[in-house]
């Protein structure tokens, strides 16, 4: 007994680790979003901030390059502006709603379906 | 005492001649990143040098820190994304290395400055939108209009995802530049109140402080974390069309 204690055998060690890491990956969601709920609430509130204000600038930014060149001033600023803040509000909603950030909403939010379909079928 | 901004302040190390009309001077910036990638080299290089089968407790950090980046990129972007594993790592590295090393006290944060995370966070972006096209073609810009939805939306559907699209660059770098900004000026001022309570009452503040620096060590971390996953997601959108 006391031989094998000082030195496993690779199997013994290959056996243990996969069941370590068996049990790591029953625990649920994995997601390795961890820290305290703080810094998570706060994170969450800082990128709801960014994400609305950045939409917004890139798209008055675009308005007014764009009027710039093709000389409308003011007419495409105004049009990018409503554009950027729907595209601001959709990236919110993205946040709120725990989607990825691939493009397209109808794609992240199908892809966060498949995750939980298939995290379900595991837990099953 | 000192502003709380002033822990920010660009310092000019050695003074260089201006290179076309751009200042190139060695800055205390400049120092923090060239240590950052010293230490990360030597964690790295130290911890595999005598790699033995059952790892020591260096070496398994080493191996943890690559497990956690192979595993990140494996379940964001797959297989196909391993080609480009070793930049995913380095933007990993170098940003978690700056983050923590900004904990020190006396040392900079250069994360905390916009030119270094707007930097990095352009680098992703255009990498990844040339790897969409030279990949895709011109079949990248049917991404932007979802499958399914009638044509008649596309004048406006197609223009919000693009101007969503062109706002990853900056949610990417204001967020950890923010994250790090806001974390250092709150525990600079805190730590003044220290200071301008006396002996008795800066107890309180001072508790405040310390649980406030742990709670940065979480956030130094998960902020790199967010940054190289978010920088895998996108990945996956340029390798994986839909």
């Amino acid at each position: 007994m006391d031989e094998t204690k000082k030195s496993p055998t690779l199997d013994d060690i290959e056996t243990r680790l996969n069941a370590a890491r068996s049990h790591k990956d029953a625990r649920p969601g994995g997601s390795p979003r961890e820290g305290r709920a703080n810094a998570k609430g706060m994170g969450v509130a800082v990128r709801i901030g960014v994400e609305l204000v950045c939409a917004v600038g890139v798209g008055v930014g675009i308005g007014y390059v764009l009027d710039r060149w093709l000389g409308t001033t003011p007419w495409l600023m105004a049009l990018f502006l409503l554009l950027g803040g729907a595209a601001g509000v959709m990236n919110v909603y993205r946040v709120v709603k725990g989607l990825d950030d691939t493009i397209g909403l109808g794609q992240a939010i199908r892809r966060k379906e498949e995750l939980e379909n298939s995290s379900r079928q595991s837990e099953k | 005492m000192s502003s709380p901004v002033e822990q920010f302040q660009i310092q000019k190390i050695i003074t260089l001649p201006e290179i076309g009309g751009v200042d190139v001077s060695f800055t205390n910036s400049a120092l923090f990143m060239v240590i950052a990638v010293c230490a990360a080299t030597a964690f790295l290089f130290l911890g595999i040098r005598n790699a033995k089968l059952v790892p020591g407790r260096w070496q398994s950090m080493v191996e943890l820190m690559y497990t956690f980046v192979a595993d990140m990129l494996r379940d964001n972007v797959g297989k196909e994304g391993f080609r480009y594993f070793p930049f995913i790592f380095t933007l990993f590295v170098f940003v978690s290395f700056g983050n923590m090393l900004g904990m020190l006290p006396y040392s900079f944060t250069y994360t905390s400055h916009i030119a270094v995370t707007g930097t990095l966070a352009l680098v992703v972006f255009i990498g990844v939108t040339i790897i969409g096209f030279s990949r895709h073609g011109l079949h990248f810009l049917r991404m932007f209009f979802p499958h399914g939805a009638p044509i008649a939306t596309a004048p406006i559907l197609i223009p919000i995802e693009l101007i969503s699209y062109f706002s990853r660059p900056f949610s990417l770098a204001v967020r950890l530049f923010a994250n790090m900004t806001v974390g250092h000026i709150m525990l600079k001022v805190l730590a003044g109140f220290i200071v301008a309570m006396g002996v008795v009452f800066g107890v309180v503040p001072l508790a405040a402080v310390i649980g406030i620096t742990i709670l940065e060590f979480g956030i130094a971390f998960l902020q790199a974390y967010v940054f190289t996953i978010l920088s895998c997601i996108y990945l996956n959108d340029a390798i994986n069309m839909h």
